[in-house]
């Protein structure tokens, strides 16, 4: 784009969504070229619309200037999905944040897309009432990005992920229409637009108001921490309590890494010179709680736990869950650098392939340390590593790669729940067939999103899109800014 | 681009800034994020932009500073870190560094900001004399007036403005020497007396020395002390703040005590800090790092020390508003909280976030009204949920803009350090201080 299209561009966005709402100066975009992976790109414009009349007004703008539209919540994906790598018009909803309606008894909550996902919870707490999406990044990231994303999270195992939890969407479309996809209530008619919308990180449309799908919080509440010896008998006891016929809500893994790194900054109450934690969560009513709880205990002391440890307590409780959630940031004070991955493996798959994955990363030189939702085979190995090390880049990408081939491999996929994004979508083609491939790319050009809403995420290939995923990380991370 | 806008010894550390991963936890933490939605007003993205003036990507333009400007430097982002980054000596190196360029390249907006600092806080004769005129218009009646039967006489811009000046009827509190020596003294303390606490909250001075003589401590105040220069740190003007912590180290050394005792948590957040600000001079380092591990702020020393027995009743529901420099700065949660339950009859009342920040934040509330205001409502819509009748606050600063917040949302709350409410309690369980006040100087005593 010319300078002098671009001034004409802001100059239009200025007068549609207000001059102070409206960022266009280098020093200040750069926040805006980041989320929270080591991807980099700046936009060439950013806009902060209240509305979902302003929404469209900046779509129907950058549609006439012929420039990409990429929408932003918080900013913490982990999958490069909002980082623009073409440019264009950055969509930051965080002003979008009202809850606009909680409805009790018909358990409904209606809520703009920059609503924070914590924020909507401790709405709802006083209500008995939850949302069931609960991603570490929760305290931040918004429900815009949750479904965008189709975000999971701990809880996940039981509930199923954000597309399970979405009744009805109101979408800006690359046209810039209005449409309502969904319904209140529930099985709506004709074909399940919404459930497309969920999880197409932001290539179809951008979410101006969720309806969202609200679960009653449970009577009683019982958290484990179960300690073993090595990852090889915690993943055992997965497979064990699945077995006796139970789903815990969580069922989370530390191993020993991640636990010496975490436990001296948190105090989550974790043992040091653990080999692997299982942090399982059961609830319900509060008999079938104590008869899951007696169950859960059982699985672990046979897969060898050394001790089984329940918190009954609010405080206790949370302190574990605080270690959990605070995982992956306590890296960045434990090593210069970390690559975070995420794959899943069917869980029966899981003691094998956890194996293979710590061999993998002994034979390539690095430290990597593992947290990760072990109940529903959700890997995220993170592997540090020291970006000043002569090739440690292409050493780490190609590591990383490796993992993703043996998640596949053992008849899992490449993401779990961080979504595809800018990382994983050269990989897509080792999930699927051409023609499965093909389909997504139709449905996507049936809404008029290619090379538009979000170019080059998501699906392989694409104009101006660069190929190859190591190809498009090493480029990013020779630039030394990205570490900063 | 023109290389990195950074000059001098402060420069922010590479390391410090490659802990960030860009997680984005600090976000919900931040009193101006939450106000403002808006990145570049998160720690997050004010990291990004250090980094980036770090490395010469950009220049430091009236933008880029007026980012800069609006943080508080509450450091309740270091709080929510999982990764460790010391945000609040990043942002300080950062200021300073920008500061140690040629007068002609300093940030403009901020050259009279120093000078305010420099030739008047840091200059005790000064700020004293400034503080009289203060009290000359509170003692006249004046300030009653301009807040009760004048007050529609009064501009609404002036009576913004005016709500936030502390009410300065009190004497001030100038005693230096030996201000309390019990019979049985077992431990010797020094008082930082600050640069205007003592001026314009009095009575948390008095208290904290009677508090101090109950739990058997000879006090002193050195007289050759002054401004711990924490505002200054803050600012950027390193060279002030040094000054400063040299000739506070040579004060208190003198004294020979065991602990140097402070009741403003900012003032201490920084004085724990100066082992850190001087290291690079061969001749002080030491003597800066042994002097900082002997800071103790007074709640954390009477805490530490064990509540005294024997208290009396305080029939009153409280609320405690965490300073951010003890909470944050110096970790200091449990010791007010300890302190208050032990008080018969007091019953505290938390606020869904106690420890975020109520726009004080030093000379903040000054420069920076407009999202110093926003930063106040919110924290006063908190505080008026309590429904509780006094706020408990531990530092000068929190109890000036909480008094202002008070007045100006008509809450009808009174505010009080947390010190004075032990001393209240000690007195109502009858005991009386044996020794009394002995210092030299002035001496004016008396609750309030």
């Amino acid at each position: 784009m010319t300078t002098t299209t671009l001034q004409a561009l802001v100059s239009d966005l200025r007068r549609a969504l207000g001059p102070r709402h409206v960022l266009d100066t280098p020093e200040d975009l750069i926040a805006f070229e980041y989320d929270a992976t080591i991807e980099r790109a700046l936009p060439d414009v950013a806009v902060f619309p209240a509305t979902t009349e302003e929404v469209a007004a900046a779509v129907l703008l950058a549609r006439r200037y012929g420039v990409p539209v990429v929408p932003r919540g918080s900013g913490t994906g982990l999958s490069g999905g909002a980082v623009p790598v073409n440019g264009g018009v950055m969509v930051v909803l965080t002003r979008m944040n009202r809850i606009v309606e909680i409805d009790t008894l018909d358990r409904v909550a209606v809520v703009q897309p920059g609503v924070i996902n914590l924020h909507l919870q401790e709405a709802l707490a006083p209500h008995g009432l939850t949302w069931a999406p609960d991603p570490s990044s929760q305290r931040v990231c918004t429900v815009g990005g949750n479904v965008a994303n189709n975000s999971g999270g701990p809880h996940t195992l039981a509930h199923g992920s954000t597309v399970n939890h979405v009744l009805a969407l109101e979408v800006v479309l690359p046209d810039g229409r209005i449409v309502n996809l969904g319904s209140r209530v529930p099985d709506a008619p004709g074909i399940d637009l919404r459930g497309l919308m969920v999880g197409s990180e932001g290539t179809l449309g951008i979410v101006t108001r969720a309806t969202l799908r609200l679960v009653r919080a449970s009577e009683s509440v019982r958290t484990f921490l179960a300690v073993f010896d090595s990852v090889e008998a915690a993943s055992e006891a997965v497979s064990g309590v699945i077995r006796r016929g139970i789903i815990p809500v969580a069922m989370e893994m530390l191993d020993q890494e991640i636990i010496r790194i975490v436990e001296p900054r948190i105090h989550a109450g974790y043992p040091l010179d653990a080999g692997a934690v299982l942090l399982i969560e059961v609830e319900g009513l509060a008999e079938g709680v104590a008869q899951d709880a007696a169950t859960v205990e059982a699985a672990c002391l046979e897969a060898g736990a050394r001790e089984v440890r329940s918190a009954e307590a609010k405080a206790e409780r949370d302190a574990l869950w605080e270690g959990r959630k605070a995982a992956i940031g306590a890296i960045g004070a434990a090593a210069p650098a970390f690559y975070l991955l995420d794959g899943v493996v069917p869980r029966t798959r899981l003691p094998a392939v956890m194996k293979q994955v710590m061999a993998l990363t002994a034979e390539y030189g690095f430290r990597c340390a593992n947290v990760f939702h072990a109940g529903d085979g959700n890997l995220h190995p993170n592997i540090m590593f020291d970006p000043a090390e002569p090739d440690a880049e292409r050493r780490v990408l190609a590591l990383g790669e490796a993992i993703m081939r043996v998640c596949v491999d053992a008849g899992g996929s490449v993401t779990g729940e961080h979504g595809v994004g800018l990382e994983k979508r050269s990989y897509m083609e080792w999930v699927f067939r051409p023609a499965d491939l093909d389909a997504m790319t139709m449905a996507r050009d049936a809404f008029g999103g290619a090379g538009f809403f979000n170019p080059c995420k998501v699906l392989p290939g694409g104009h101006g899109c660069a190929t190859g995923h190591a190809a498009e990380l090493a480029a990013v991370m020779s630039d030394p800014r990205v570490y900063v | 681009m023109t290389g990195t806008a950074f000059v001098g010894p402060d420069t922010p550390s590479a390391a410090d800034l490659a802990n960030c991963i860009h997680c984005g936890f600090c976000l919900p933490s931040c009193p101006t994020y939450l106000a403002t939605g808006q990145e570049l007003e998160s720690p997050r993205g004010r990291l990004h932009l250090i980094s980036a003036l770090h490395s010469g990507r950009i220049e430091a333009t009236d933008g880029v500073l007026g980012h800069l400007d609006q943080c508080l430097q509450c450091r309740a982002c270091e709080t929510a870190c999982p990764s460790a980054v010391p945000y609040g000596r990043i942002m300080e190196d950062a200021r300073a560094a920008l500061m140690a360029n040629e007068p002609s390249e300093q940030p403009r907006t901020w050259r009279w900001r120093t000078f305010a600092l420099r030739h008047v806080l840091a200059r005790p004769r000064r700020m004293r004399a400034l503080l009289t005129l203060g009290r000359l218009y509170s003692r006249s009646g004046l300030q009653q007036a301009a807040r009760g039967p004048l007050r529609r006489l009064v501009p609404a811009r002036v009576r913004r403005l005016e709500s936030t000046a502390p009410d300065l009827r009190a004497a001030p509190f100038r005693r230096t020497g030996t201000l309390a020596s019990p019979p049985a003294a077992n431990t010797h303390v020094a008082l930082l007396l600050g640069c205007v606490a003592g001026e314009i909250y009095p009575a948390t001075h008095e208290a904290t020395v009677r508090v101090l003589d109950r739990l058997g401590c000879e006090v002193v105040a050195p007289p050759e002390q002054g401004c711990c220069g924490a505002l200054h740190s803050h600012a950027g003007d390193a060279d002030t703040a040094r000054a400063l912590a040299r000739r506070n180290i040579d004060a208190f050394e003198q004294a020979g005590v065991d602990a140097v005792i402070v009741n403003a948590a900012g003032c201490g957040a920084a004085m724990k800090e100066y082992g850190r600000l001087l290291r690079h001079d061969p001749h002080w380092s030491d003597r800066a790092e042994r002097f900082s591990a002997n800071v103790r702020d007074v709640l954390e020393f009477v805490a530490a020390r064990g509540v005294p027995d024997g208290l009396g009743r305080i029939d009153r529901t409280v609320t405690l508003q965490d300073a951010c420099h003890l909470a944050h700065a110096q970790g200091i949660r449990e010791a007010p909280r300890a302190i208050l339950r032990a008080i018969p009859g007091l019953e505290l009342r938390e606020q869904v976030h106690p420890d975020r920040c109520c726009g004080s934040a030093g000379i903040y509330s000054l420069v920076q009204r407009e999202m110093s205001g926003q930063v106040l409502a919110a924290k006063m819509a908190e505080i008026e949920a309590t429904g509780a009748e006094t706020v408990c606050t531990a530092n000068a600063g929190c109890t000036m803009q909480i008094e202002a917040g008070v007045r100006t949302f008509g809450l009808g709350a009174d505010v009080r350090h947390v010190i004075e409410l032990l001393d209240e309690a000690i007195r109502a369980g009858g005991y009386s201080s044996p020794a009394g006040p002995t210092g030299t100087g002035p001496s004016q005593a008396g609750a309030r």
